[in-house]
């Protein structure tokens, strides 16, 4: 297996509040790894650290080999092979759904629009949205609205996708629509890093789970070995809570 | 009411002269006034420090004096730092863009801070450089939040001229003053130009809550 991202002695510190305290963890290639723990535990800042949009305070983020922190003029590149699905959507309000798509693969990778179009009308058949691709996202429900922004996201044909609380925005009803999509994704061997609070499905689909608590990765392993047989007290209280 | 209406027909082109040059100086200060702004609220939002301080002070020093000292003091200064012969017009003009640009840097600034982080963030991290996150996502979220305070300032600017009269500027209350002083009427030339200044900003002001509502509509 190689590996695509690694942290080294990751920090991030909130003014006094110490949010990552040295994380060292690898992602390997078509792996889909599950962070879990409770909030404030510094879940969501690590998954940002890992393409930049948290700038860590210590510790390097090598992506593919290379140290993204020491090559900051060169960060969009980065960013552009790590697509990132967030917690509260953030579909471009301003873009029809179909220029949300586009939008970036033609600025940046200048693909040709009638390319970039067709790629686009494909992503969104896949997601069901090909109705959709001329109006504007206000028209859009919850669920719609993620589908969208994880297609943007693919349309930079990415070699790896982070979720940051994908479904916790989301109206109950409409969280089934956007799991269904990202565990497409999973079985299609993208590699994910998932943060997420809805434990049957991290268990269901990681090939590992973290469990992050107060700034550290305090257990990790397998789905069945965190769920079944967890050791650390702290993820038996925590998984006590939640299941 | 008798001596309004004889007034009016007899005089209403000096009325209508003085208002084409209150709107015409309003509508050059607010547009002059925005470039600049717009430069004050890159400086105020760069990261390079002494930018930043300078343009902080600047716009308090603007916000912080009142307008007719501004624009005693750049009638009184313009002609002498920069060796030309301005026009008081041109004085005037050249202070309220200032003054104005100050108030304006602050609205643009609103309007971009306005602008969901969540945007910004999905921006960055499809890897849209800095120049393309702002042309494409950016700048057209922030007009929406702009246009109507922008458009406020004009009204507020048709407003402001009228301290141009001072200097006997050719605008709406210098009009007045002309009519005044042909008629040896106070009250009535008063109250005609206090109705054109009236109905101007009332119905500018409709036309902007109209623009509003559309802008929001689409959002």
């Amino acid at each position: 297996m190689t590996e695509i991202i690694r942290t080294q002695g990751l920090c991030k510190n909130f003014g006094e509040l110490k949010v990552l305290k040295g994380i060292d963890q690898s992602i390997y290639r078509g792996e889909v790894v599950s962070v879990i723990g409770p909030s404030g535990g510094g879940k969501s800042t690590f998954l940002r650290c890992l393409n930049l949009l948290e700038i860590p305070d210590e510790g390097k983020v090598f992506f593919d080999g290379e140290d993204m922190t020491l090559r900051k003029k060169y960060i969009n590149r980065f960013r552009q092979r790590i697509g990132m699905v967030f917690q509260n959507f953030n579909v471009f309000s301003n873009l029809t759904v179909l220029e949300n798509i586009t939008l970036a693969p033609m600025l940046e990778k200048k693909i040709p629009e009638a390319r970039a179009k067709e790629e686009a009308h494909a992503l969104l058949k896949r997601v069901g949205l090909s109705e959709k691709a001329e109006e504007y996202p206000r028209k859009l429900s919850g669920g719609q609205k993620q589908r969208l922004a994880i297609v943007r996201a693919l349309a930079m044909a990415p070699e790896a996708m982070l979720f940051d609380e994908p479904t916790s925005a989301l109206d109950p009803e409409m969280v089934g629509e956007v799991l269904e999509v990202i565990r497409e994704l999973a079985q299609s061997g993208m590699t994910i890093v998932i943060v997420t609070h809805e434990m049957g499905f991290a268990r269901e689909i990681s090939d590992r789970v973290l469990f992050m608590d107060n700034g550290v990765i305090t257990e990790e392993g397998s789905p069945n070995e965190m769920f079944t047989y967890p050791r650390d007290p702290r993820t038996i209280e925590f998984l006590s809570k939640v299941l | 009411m008798e001596k309004i209406i004889k007034i009016w027909v007899k005089y209403y082109y000096v009325f209508l002269n003085g208002l084409w040059g209150t709107l015409w100086m309003a509508g050059v200060t607010v547009m002059c006034g925005t470039v600049l702004g717009m430069v004050i609220a890159f400086l105020r939002m760069s990261r390079f420090a002494p930018a930043k301080m300078l343009s902080s002070c600047y716009i308090e020093l603007l916000r912080g004096t009142p307008v007719l000292l501004q624009l005693y003091f750049f009638w009184l200064v313009l002609p002498k730092i920069i060796n030309m012969d301005f026009s008081d017009t041109a004085c005037v003009v050249i202070a309220l863009i200032i003054n104005s640009s100050a108030y304006i840097s602050e609205i643009i600034r609103a309007g971009i801070s306005a602008v969901d982080t969540g945007q910004w963030e999905a921006a960055k991290s499809l890897g849209l450089s800095s120049f393309n996150m702002l042309r494409k996502i950016i700048v057209p979220q922030a007009v929406k939040n702009i246009l109507p305070a922008l458009c406020n300032q004009f009204i507020a600017m048709v407003k402001e001229t009228s301290l141009a009269s001072i200097f006997f500027v050719g605008e709406l209350t210098t009009s007045y003053k002309s009519v005044q002083s042909m008629t040896y009427l106070a009250l009535q030339p008063l109250i005609i130009s206090g109705v054109i200044y009236f109905v101007v900003t009332f119905i500018l002001s409709r036309v902007v809550s109209l623009v509003e509502r559309r802008l929001t509509v689409s959002d």
